[in-house]
This record gives C-alpha cells, sequence and structure tokens, in this order.
C-alpha cells in the first residue's frame, strides 16, 4: 500500500475527504505502485470484474421479464426470446457470460498455479477467490435451472440429491432444499431469489479479494518481492489501467463471438424442452465449466465417497498455499514443478473432456486415472517437491536481468552513501 | 487467584446467554423450516390409478408427490425370474416377495436412488430398469444389481382398494 498522505487540491475536495476520505482511496488506486513485469496473465482480475458487472446488469434486466413459476418459467424465457424489444441479446449475453466468466476464472486460478500467487503473504486473497469460486458455482448452477428445460430440472435434481448422501439426515435435508418431495415450483422460486442474491455476495467478496491484494501488492511473473514504490514498480494509472483495457477488449471479441455467432454452442439442446419430472434425458450433463468436478463424482463407484471426493477435489485447492512447500513462487524457477503444473493443465483438461461422455468401458477407467492423479497432484507431489526440487537462482529484482545489477542493491548503496555524508 | 466464587452476577451472566440462545433460535427456526414442504404440498399425499386395462408385461408410470411411480404387471417369466435370485448375489439383499407383496404388480418409485434420475424400462443388464445418468441396473424387481446405486427403488405405502384400483400414499 502506499500509504504517503494526500491531501485534494481544491477546498471542497479536503472538506470532503476529512468527512469520508474517498478521494484518498481513488488516489491509492491510481497511484497504487504494481509490479513493471506484469504479463497479460495478470489482466483476468479486470476482465472477471467486467464479467461480474455484466452478469449483474443483464440479470437485473431479465429479471423485469422472467417468471419464477414452475408454469410459466418456460414459456417467460421464450418470451424474452421473442417478444421482448432486445431480449434475445440480453439472454444471451447473460447465458454465454456465464461461460466467458468461468473461462476467465479458469485462466485467472491457473495463472495463480503457475506463478504461485497463493504462497505467502497472499493465502487470504487465494481463499477469498475459492470462496468466490464456489459462489460462482452455486450462482451458475442455479441459473441454469431457472428457464425449466429438461436439462435444469434434471440437472437440479441430480445436484440436490448431492445431499442425500449424507448419512441419517440426507433424505431431510434433500426435502429441505426442494420444499417437497421433489424439484417443483418451491424449488424454482428459491432458486430463483439465490440466484438474484449470490452475485451481490460475490460483489461484496471481490472487494475483500482487492483489499487483501492491495495490502502486499501483486506478485509478478517472477514472483519475487519487488520494493515498493521503486524501479520495479509502475503506477496502476494509466499503466496497468490501459493494458488491462487492451486485454478486455480481446476478451470482448470472443465474448461477442460466442453471443452473436454461436449463442447455442455451450448449452444443451435438451433445455429447449420444458422440464418434464416423467422422463429424464438420455444423457445428463452439466455445463462444461462443471464437467471436470462432474467426472470425479462419477469415478468414484460409492455415492457418499464420490460425493466426498468431488467436494475435496475442490476444497483441496484452499489448502493449497500449505501444501505446496517451496518457498520459490515461479514456475519459472520451478523446472520440475512447471512439468508437473502442465500435466496438471492437462489431468483436469481430460477429467473435463471424459466427464461430457458417458460413465463406463474406457472413459470411466480414463475418470478414474485422471481423479487419482489430481489428487496425487496436490496431496503428494506438491508436498514433497518443494523439498526435492533443484531451483534455479532467483533474481533480486525485477530489473536485474535486464540492467544486470539490482534497484534494489543500488537503492541500498545510495542509502550508504548517504549515511556517509552524514 | 484464588478459586472464584459463584456471584449473583454469574448468574445473572448464563441466565441473560441462555435467554438469548432461546430467543436466537426461536427466531431462527421459521426461518429455516419456511424451506420444508408446506400444507398444499403435503396436501397432495395420496394418488388412486385405475389398472384395469394393464396385461402383463406393461408399465404404467404415475405421478405422486411430483415423483414418478412405476406400476408393472410382471409376467410368469419375470415373476419367476425375481424370485429365482440368491440374496448374496444383491448389494441391497431384499426378497423381491418383500417387494411386490402380489407378485405380479410391482409398485415402486421410479427413482433412481443414486442422484434421482428416472431409469428406463425394459433396458440394461438384467432386464429391468438402467439408469442412464450414471448407469445403474435394477432387475424386474427393482433391486439394485450393477452400478453406483446404494439401494433398491424405493417401494412407496400403496394397497389395492379394489380389484382394479391402486392407491399409492
Amino acid at each position: 500500500m502506499s500509504d504517503h498522505e494526500y491531501t485534494p487540491k481544491s477546498n471542497f475536495g479536503k472538506w470532503f475527504n476529512d468527512r469520508l476520505p474517498l478521494l484518498t482511496l481513488a488516489n491509492h488506486l491510481t497511484d497504487y505502485p504494481t509490479p513493471k513485469n506484469l504479463n497479460y496473465w495478470w489482466t483476468f482480475g479486470g476482465i472477471l470484474t467486467f464479467c461480474l458487472v455484466t452478469q449483474i446488469v443483464t440479470g437485473l434486466v431479465l429479471a423485469m421479464h422472467y417468471i419464477a413459476h414452475a408454469d410459466m418459467a418456460f414459456d417467460s424465457v421464450e418470451h424474452i426470446m421473442r417478444d421482448v424489444n432486445y431480449g434475445w441479446l440480453i439472454r444471451y449475453i447473460h447465458a454465454n457470460g456465464a461461460s466467458m466468466f468461468f473461462l476467465a476464472v479458469y485462466i485467472h486460478i491457473f495463472r495463480s498455479l503457475f506463478y504461485g500467487s497463493y504462497k505467502a503473504p497472499r493465502e487470504i486473497i487465494w481463499i477469498i477467490g475459492i470462496i468466490i469460486y464456489l459462489l460462482m458455482m452455486a450462482a451458475a448452477f442455479m441459473g441454469y435451472v431457472l428457464p425449466w428445460g429438461q436439462m435444469s430440472f434434471w440437472g437440479a435434481t441430480v445436484i440436490t440429491n448431492l445431499f442425500s448422501a449424507i448419512p441419517l439426515v440426507g433424505e431431510g435435508i434433500v426435502t429441505w432444499l426442494w420444499g417437497g418431495y421433489s424439484v417443483d415450483n418451491p424449488t424454482l422460486t428459491r432458486f430463483f431469489t439465490l440466484h438474484y442474491l449470490i452475485p451481490f455476495l460475490i460483489l461484496g467478496l471481490v472487494v475483500l479479494h482487492i483489499w487483501a491484494l492491495h495490502v502486499p501488492g501483486n506478485n509478478n511473473p517472477i514472483g519475487i518481492d519487488v520494493k515498493k514504490p521503486s524501479k520495479d514498480t509502475v503506477p496502476f494509472h494509466p499503466y496497468i489501467v490501459i493494458k488491462d483495457a487492451f486485454a478486455l477488449l480481446m476478451f470482448m471479441i470472443v465474448f461477442a463471438f460466442f453471443v452473436f455467432y454461436t449463442p447455442n454452442i455451450l448449452g444443451h439442446a435438451d433445455n429447449y424442452i420444458e422440464a418434464n419430472p416423467l422422463v429424464t434425458p438420455a444423457h445428463i450433463v452439466p455445463e462444461w465449466y462443471l464437467l471436470p468436478f462432474y467426472a470425479i463424482l462419477r469415478s468414484v463407484p460409492d455415492k457418499l465417497m464420490g460425493v466426498i471426493a468431488m467436494l475435496s477435489a475442490i476444497f483441496i485447492l484452499a489448502a493449497l498455499p500449505w501444501l505446496d512447500t517451496s518457498k520459490i513462487r515461479s514456475a519459472v524457477f520451478r523446472p520440475l514443478y512447471r512439468q508437473f503444473y502442465w500435466i496438471l493443465v492437462a489431468d483436469v483438461l481430460i477429467l473435463g473432456y471424459v466427464g461430457a461422455m458417458p460413465a463406463e468401458g474406457l472413459y470411466l477407467l480414463i475418470a478414474r486415472v485422471a481423479t487419482a492423479y489430481y489428487f496425487l497432484h496436490f496431496l503428494v507431489i506438491l508436498p514433497i517437491l518443494g523439498f526435492k526440487e533443484r531451483t534455479l537462482p532467483v533474481p533480486l529484482s525485477i530489473t536485474e536481468p535486464v540492467l544486470g545489477g539490482s534497484s534494489n542493491l543500488a537503492a541500498a548503496r545510495d542509502d550508504s552513501r548517504l549515511e556517509k555524508l552524514k | 487467584m484464588s478459586k472464584k466464587k459463584t456471584e449473583r452476577r454469574d448468574f445473572l451472566f448464563t441466565a441473560t446467554a441462555a435467554v438469548g440462545a432461546v430467543g436466537v433460535g426461536a427466531t431462527v427456526w421459521p426461518m429455516i423450516d419456511q424451506m420444508n414442504p408446506d400444507a398444499s404440498v403435503k396436501a397432495l399425499a395420496s394418488t388412486e390409478v385405475d389398472v384395469s386395462s394393464m396385461n402383463p408385461g406393461k408399465t404404467i408410470t404415475v405421478l405422486w408427490r411430483g415423483k414418478p411411480v412405476f406400476i408393472r404387471r410382471r409376467t410368469q417369466d419375470e415373476i419367476n425370474e425375481a424370485k429365482a435370485v440368491k440374496l448374496k448375489d444383491l448389494k441391497h439383499p431384499e426378497k423381491d416377495e418383500d417387494r411386490a407383496k402380489n407378485p405380479e404388480w410391482l409398485v415402486m418409485l421410479g427413482v433412481c436412488t443414486h442422484l434421482g434420475c428416472v431409469p428406463l424400462d425394459q433396458k440394461g443388464d438384467y432386464n429391468g430398469w438402467f439408469c442412464p445418468c450414471h448407469g445403474s441396473h435394477y432387475d424386474i424387481s427393482g433391486r439394485i444389481r450393477k452400478g453406483p446405486a446404494p439401494t433398491n427403488m424405493e417401494i412407496p405405502k400403496y394397497e389395492f382398494v379394489n380389484a382394479n384400483t391402486i392407491k399409492i400414499g
């Protein structure tokens, strides 16, 4: 945090800032010293903020036309698509926006994994991020139920039934979640309420996420602590703002491609059939962003253990700062970790692929191996790697590899000269 | 420090905390319980089904409490097959006699005990039902034989009101 005193120029500014230091906050955000070597993988924080705002704005508008009732929900969505002015556009932005949101969050998470951004002193940022990710999954799941198509209904049935795996109280919890003996109107209305609430919870957590980030400052591609402000940093505005804006523009091109050219490619045709409690679609598949976890759930032959494995796969991430024992943050200086990192990326992609396939034969076998490897990576490889790996020498500053000599060391020398002068 | 004597003030703290806890509980419970099935949902507790037009080998599906119920009039072959299964071969051992009081009629919830999908009729490796979601196979008595489902498909409370009518619930 830049802790220098800030005084507004105008008298009104001073008067206001003494009573509510909003201008100090704005000044902190613009001057915020940022490592100057941040690459484009660091622009996804801003992109995610854009995604959240997009979902809130389009969702608010959709809620003006949507009717949360089992008999009317499906028709009201079609009404939005056909009758409401630009309803098709707003709904396609919202539906594809969810996918874009997850695309961005996965890049954001894997950037953290590569550059060790979750390590001390950034554990709290990381854990808040995991909570946001969990809430995103809850919001996405409940949002998918609202159009009340076949996938909505059966997805809701399968996911809520996960709770029935809990011994003794499971069935009671499921009935409580449903508000009945099956997924029905009471389930729909409460899901709508929660779907509306969760984005605002996420917004609050995003504020905490950024606040926690601004305490130690950004990690960077070489994963060293930088002196702030120094030759190694640039002010957030205009440098990072422009870079983020450019990346956002590129991202919006991808977003627009989906919205305008293939708006349904990430959805399921079955969801254009109204919910029918008597017929289960031949092949139930969750949205693409949940597939790896779905594959883990199905790879375990026991119901309760399957649910435990799936939840563990998510919660294990929260323990990551302590499972990774390496003192070096960035994979740039960890030759072995770098290889295991890419194996993990491949593993998760494989899990996603088999999650979309029927759970039988070779697919099931692959899912089991990939699930075992997923846990092996976090529980065995990472803890051992920290002790065994021979890491590469880490530069003392961002400037050093470029200019030879460290800006921090140079600064230290300057200080000693000053000492002599005294 | 000497052992602290219990004073009047300690009693007041404990009593205040206890009343507070009861108050919080009494406030929170209605908020939680409102999500449980309401009176109108509970009122739809039973359904009567006319089965007079069903021939052996036919299954119908009716809706009871928002869930499908399979009613199958089994053929003699199917009954023999169901009875021939040894209990030790079953993941959730139940005799066919206990599941179908009248062996000709199998009445059960058409809900997979894994994650609640509706299994498909006359599919799977055991000539019974097959759940397309995660691959559970059930036999002609609705018992789980293969796949992730932990238990047999549930038998609801039902009775024959007369020879042609089954009352479920």
